[in-house]
């Protein structure tokens, strides 16, 4: 944030121009500190709140045991955090199958004019409000079998993942210098080979960004599991049956009447904060580190 | 030589017909001239723009043939059409003949993929794949067509040999691709185009991006590959044509301005456009 450089390395003799362009310079740059500082505030401010608040309510126990009922102290979240990585691995799993071969379609450009269709839809679908999302999942798959299900919930992430998935794939695998793929052509490869062999290796790091970035998205969605995933108090394991996840507790004990769950609301808030940044986190190490 | 300095004015009558040397028939096989590749009144197009306009030329089995003219000349549009390249650019069209051993390679009868092991390429910037190690990027060009080497050692130690590499590779076969210098990661790639025994190889200025000493070992190399397989180079420098081949073509705008033996060509052009141009008066 430095502007240093733009400072002329010898003083010249101040004539009125130069004071007012001094000036103008000078005045420019508080005001992009300025602008980092407003931006930067909420985030310090969130942050800085879940941690005061939810640290206190934190520990091992609060980590692995299950909630106890209202009365009893003590209690925690381990059913929503299996849950929470039950639900997110579970729509990654449905959703680097069909995301991944889709952002190498797009970036392929074969065909233009099905490939702009398709960015769109994607980009639509990024846009598609959470709750929606989780409408939908719930009429496909949550009506039919008339209960609820973590396979609900996950698929409901997939959707919400899908798209982050394809987009951030055909960024990065458009960034594989083309000499690489006329390398492999010219050798006789054919193309579903080239992409494979040596356009997804090339971009792999690229390709798991992104699936952590979706990931960590996943991870933190409240609206689509609502109705999809459900919650539970109970540990499951059952793709067929209601599961917890973090952001579910947290919506739940939040709004409860009960001092203790509330403690345990910010706690919970505190466990999904370090879990989606923390994925943001590797995710951006990860991309910054990209094979050329 | 910059492009600035183009001031020749085009003519508008249609060039005067190129010098071609007889082409043997592919039947005359104790004949030693015998022509492994012919290109055949080829045109290249991208989109309704023609970058190569009626193009025939022979490519002698086991010699060197230098392809030189300015930039923009449909030099290595030229070459890629001959391993069907050309056509992975959407857009693209190419009518004419390409002849390998005296069939058609736009025939139907052989596969780009096909065509493309027994005509090999080496690319202006050395391509070496940088996620494969050395040893792993001589095989490619058996992996990435789904067939395993016989001896996949013997095939790397004697495509390195062939490229003149070997030795100073041979204790880091597993290092990464990437990790060789310039001009040994061009001879790489000459290795890996060479692994898969093509009977062509077409090299797109391959020493453009090297530096003078390394450039001496890849027209070395040349020399020495030249008598097992048959060699096309495109190139901007003159010189290297002269050192390198035997028989050179001087393209200009698409057209074959002229063609024929090496030392001929840059003594006695027939062509006062060949002329202007190897003496530097353009290009």
């Amino acid at each position: 944030m430095r502007m240093d450089a733009a400072e002329p390395a010898v003083r010249l003799p101040a004539s009125p121009r130069l004071r007012w362009r001094r000036f103008v310079n000078r005045a420019f740059r508080v005001a992009v500190f300025g602008a980092v500082i407003v931006v930067l505030a909420p985030l310090v401010a969130i942050l800085g709140t879940v941690i005061s608040r939810g640290a206190p309510a934190l520990d091992w126990d609060f980590l692995t045991s299950l909630p106890k009922p209202v009365g009893e102290t003590g209690g925690g979240v381990g059913h929503a955090i299996l849950g929470t990585l039950i639900l997110a691995f579970g729509g990654l799993l449905m959703a680097v199958p069909l995301g991944v071969p889709a952002g190498v379609f797009l970036a392929s450009d074969r065909m233009p004019r099905l490939g702009g269709v398709v960015r769109m839809c994607a980009d639509v679908l990024a846009g598609v409000p959470s709750i929606v999302v989780g409408l939908f999942a719930y009429t496909l798959l949550v009506l039919p079998f008339k209960h609820f299900s973590a396979l609900a919930g996950a698929f409901a992430l997939a959707v919400i993942m899908l798209p982050t998935i394809a987009r951030t794939t055909e960024e990065v695998v458009r960034l594989v210098p083309s000499t690489l793929t006329e390398a492999a052509l010219a050798l006789g490869a054919p193309r579903w080979r080239v992409m494979l062999r040596v356009v997804l290796p090339s971009a792999g790091k690229g390709v798991a960004a992104g699936i952590i970035a979706a990931f960590s998205r996943g991870a933190g969605e409240t609206a689509p599991l609502m109705f999809t995933a459900f919650g539970s108090q109970f540990l499951s394991l059952s793709p067929l049956q209601p599961i917890a996840a973090l952001p579910l507790v947290l919506f739940n004990y939040a709004v409860s009447p009960y001092d203790d769950w509330y403690a345990q609301a910010w706690a919970a808030a505190l466990v999904l904060a370090v879990l989606v940044l923390a994925g943001n986190v590797v995710a951006r190490f990860a991309m910054a580190r990209r094979s050329p | 030589m910059s492009l600035a300095s183009i001031l020749v004015p085009l003519p508008d009558r249609s060039p005067p017909p190129a010098r071609r040397v007889v082409t043997a028939p592919p039947a005359a096989q104790d004949e030693p001239r015998v022509a492994k590749m012919v290109v055949d009144s080829l045109s290249a197009y991208y989109g309704r723009n023609a970058v190569l306009r009626n193009v025939s030329l022979p490519f002698v089995e086991r010699t060197v043939t230098a392809i030189i003219g300015p930039s923009g000349c449909g030099k290595s549009t030229l070459v890629r059409c001959m391993n069907r390249m050309h056509e992975i650019i959407p857009g693209t069209s190419v009518t004419g003949r390409v002849l390998l051993d005296g069939r058609d390679v736009y025939g139907g009868h052989l596969d780009p993929i096909e065509l493309r092991r027994r005509v090999g390429m080496v690319f202006q910037k050395p391509n070496p794949f940088p996620t494969m190690t050395v040893r792993d990027n001589v095989l490619a060009g058996w992996r990435l067509t789904g067939t395993k080497p016989p001896d996949a050692d013997a095939v790397v130690e004697d495509a390195l040999r062939r490229a003149a590499l070997w030795d100073e590779v041979k204790d880091r076969l597993k290092a990464p691709g990437a990790s060789l210098s310039g001009g040994q990661a061009q001879r790489l790639c000459i290795a890996r185009a060479l692994a898969v025994q093509p009977d062509v190889l077409l090299m797109d200025e391959p020493c453009s991006a090297l530096d003078p000493i390394a450039t001496a070992r890849i027209e070395e190399l040349i020399h020495e590959l030249a008598p097992s397989v048959t060699i096309v180079i495109v190139t901007h420098n003159m010189q290297q044509a002269a050192r390198v081949s035997e028989n050179t073509a001087f393209l200009y705008m698409g057209e074959l301005v002229e063609f024929g033996a090496t030392a001929g060509l840059f003594t006695r052009p027939a062509d006062p456009r060949t002329e202007d141009y190897i003496t530097g008066r353009f290009g």
